[in-house]
């Protein structure tokens, strides 16, 4: 009895270890961007929405914003039909001795660092613009190409597992009464793989918004996103504002995560 | 409704042949089972006349038609599953709706003919709820009633009671029938559970490794079973190896000699004795034999003898208190006696017989 109490007691103390470890930083960010003094010292000099402002004044901030959502919409839009079809196949098509090889293809752009890929990209994008004489670095459509990188390999995952958990029978039902093999997708399958889909877009929404690394060389003059113009303005300066800004971010994920949780149970699919 | 015709059926994969020149006519009507042990090829049959699993050769007429090559989607069959596969997203509503909007059917005649199934299957108020809001039995008869809606020419069921405890089942059982008999529903129905299928069915099909052993109705399964495979899966039965010596005379392989049916006789033949037949004597006709061992079962007790070496089960209804021979005790010595026609040579496979009978 007290042995089962002690373990229990251990259990909660474990737990609330390990989220107050994954908060913390999230907290102190928040904190943060309400203190008064430029340098960080404890404890503030007084409490201010000042650095908020001065975000939203600096134009690159409000401008990486757009293209920061513009992107990771463009990016989920175009990578999540074409991830779940790619999932589709890799699950149900006959595909012999090639699937292997093309789960690793689909999968990895997870496994290489983003600065790697970045770099790829990059030298890949300078060579092409010579091709199609015209310029493909720092335009949205360069920067969303690279990110259905990231949208991509999220979705086969995501929808993946969905399909690995789908009973087939349901399928076979319909298909039994009468349904031709498109209105079983429409009717039967999507529907059944809905909580990995809704899942993949939300999760390619959010690893689009807030990369940087893969992104870092790709941006160009007036066309750079919110983690790239944190960066840039860390470079020269270091106060309240970034902390500000991140907790817009953080907000806005945050936001999205209770929506998608209300129509899917996200622990469900994750 | 119509007629259903398999056709020298057959399935092989890389390794196994799940279903070897299956030939079976079912009439208008008909219920018939498809019974057999696990891995016998009872579910790839079924799936090939539902169209999920396409024959390596023979051939599926379906009220007449070939449907050898259609898709699933055209064979107008309807399918009970063994995990009932419902539509987890749609109410129950939507699901048995589901075959009738395939079918174009008129919004105003299918909600009225949801509405009247759903009565039939006792399922009166659920059409709004989820699937997973159901019970286990709730589930299946939607199951029953999603394939049953849209009239189909042949009703499938593959082991569809083997989710429900036992006294739901024996419930389901009666429902089913009395539902098929009533609609004069053409029904291939898949079970390992022998007495399901003797309950149940007009017609049972014994498969075994793919092939057919034998078609007919209970009774004939039973009285004349045509190998020892059927014989020993049909209700119980002494099987005894040995070899014919006279007509009338069949010699255990543990030196007995018992009476049997006189008829020509194949070598390897086997004796099939069914223990209900034999009776337990004191006095008069009969082989002696000592009791090894005695059964008490409530309604029935279960004598198992011991011929000179040969051992043999007999089973009896329950003497009443005060026969004598409720008294029997394991090394009495009795006299077993049944009539030569009760015990049949049939012919046997290996592997028809298991080890304890020998
Ligand atoms: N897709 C397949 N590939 C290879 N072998 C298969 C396949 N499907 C079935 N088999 C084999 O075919 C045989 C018959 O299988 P089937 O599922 O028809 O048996 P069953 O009579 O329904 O058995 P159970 O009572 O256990 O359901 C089995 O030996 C099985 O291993
Ligand atoms: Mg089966």
């Amino acid at each position: 009895m007290a042995g089962s109490r002690l373990h229990r007691a251990a259990f909660g103390v474990a737990v609330t270890g390990a989220y107050g470890l994954i908060l913390a930083p999230v907290l102190a960010v928040i904190v943060i961007s309400v203190f008064a003094q430029e340098i960080v010292s404890f404890p503030p000099s007084g409490i201010t929405l000042a650095w908020y402002a001065n975000a939203w004044e600096r134009r690159e901030f409000a401008r990486g914003f757009l293209t920061s959502l513009q992107l990771a919409l463009g990016a989920t839009a175009i990578g999540v039909p074409l991830g779940t079809a790619a999932a589709l196949a890799l699950s149900r098509a006959r595909l012999g001795r090639f699937r292997g090889g093309l789960n690793t293809l689909l999968l990895g752009p997870l496994a290489v660092p983003g600065v790697v890929a970045g770099t790829a990209l990059y030298l890949f994008y300078v060579r092409a613009e010579f091709w199609i004489d015209d310029d493909i670095k720092g335009t949205l459509p360069g920067l969303v190409a690279a990110h259905v990188l990231l949208t991509i390999p999220w979705t086969v995952r995501l929808v993946l597992a969905s399909l690995q958990g789908l009973d087939r029978a349901a399928e076979e039902a319909a298909a039994n009464l009468g349904a031709r093999p498109f209105t079983v997708f429409r009717r039967i399958t999507l529907p059944m793989l809905r909580p990995g889909v809704v899942a993949a877009c939300l999760f390619s929404f959010i690893q689009s918004f807030e990369n940087l690394e893969l992104t870092l060389l790709l941006v160009g003059p007036g066309r750079t996103t919110l983690p790239v113009a944190m960066l840039n303005y860390l470079e020269f300066r270091v106060d309240p504002t970034l902390a500000a800004v991140a907790t817009v971010q953080i907000a806005l994920v945050g936001a999205l995560m209770l929506i998608t949780d209300r129509f899917v149970s996200l622990s469900r699919v994750v | 409704m119509g007629t259903l015709t398999l056709d020298g059926l057959c399935r092989r994969y890389a390794t196994t042949t799940a279903v070897e020149r299956v030939d079976l006519e079912v009439a208008e009507g008909e219920f018939v089972a498809l019974l057999g042990p696990s891995g016998c090829g009872k579910t790839t049959t079924l799936r090939m006349v539902a169209g999920f699993v396409a024959p390596s050769s023979g051939r599926i007429l379906i009220a007449g038609r070939d449907v050898t090559h259609a898709p699933p989607h055209g064979r107008d069959t309807g399918m009970v599953f063994q995990s009932y596969a419902l539509f987890p997203h749609m109410t129950v509503g939507e699901n048995v709706a589901f075959g009738l909007e395939m079918r174009k059917v008129a919004r105003a005649e299918r909600d009225a003919r949801v509405r009247e199934v759903l009565r039939l299957a006792r399922l009166d108020g659920l059409g709004d709820r989820l699937p997973r809001q159901l019970s286990g039995g709730q589930q299946q008869r939607v199951a029953l009633a999603r394939a049953l809606v849209v009239n189909p020419a042949v009703f499938l069921l593959d082991e569809p009671l083997s989710n429900l405890d036992a006294k739901l089942r024996a419930e389901v059982r009666i429902e089913i029938r009395a539902l098929q008999q009533r609609l004069g529903l053409t029904t291939l129905f898949v079970t390992h559970d022998q007495e399901e299928a003797l309950t149940m069915a007009d017609r049972l099909v014994v498969m075994e490794r793919g092939r057919v052993r034998q078609i007919g109705t209970a009774e004939a399964l039973y009285e004349r079973p045509a190998d020892a495979f059927v014989a020993g899966f049909i209700g119980r039965c002494n099987l005894l190896r040995g070899t014919p010596e006279a007509p009338g005379q069949f010699r255990t392989a543990s030196g007995a000699l018992l009476p049997c049916l006189p008829q020509p006789a194949r070598p390897g033949d086997i004796l099939a004795l069914r223990p209900e037949r034999i009776a337990l004597r004191a006095a008069g006709d009969g082989l002696p034999a000592r009791l090894a061992a005695v059964t008490y079962l409530g309604a029935q007790t279960e004598y198992h003898l011991d011929l000179a070496g040969t051992r043999l089960v007999a089973v009896a209804p329950t003497p009443a208190e005060g026969d004598a021979r409720r008294g029997l005790a394991p090394g009495d010595a009795v006299l077993a006696h049944w009539d030569p026609a009760e015990a049949r040579l049939l012919p046997a496979e290996p592997g028809d017989l298991l080890d304890d009978q020998a």
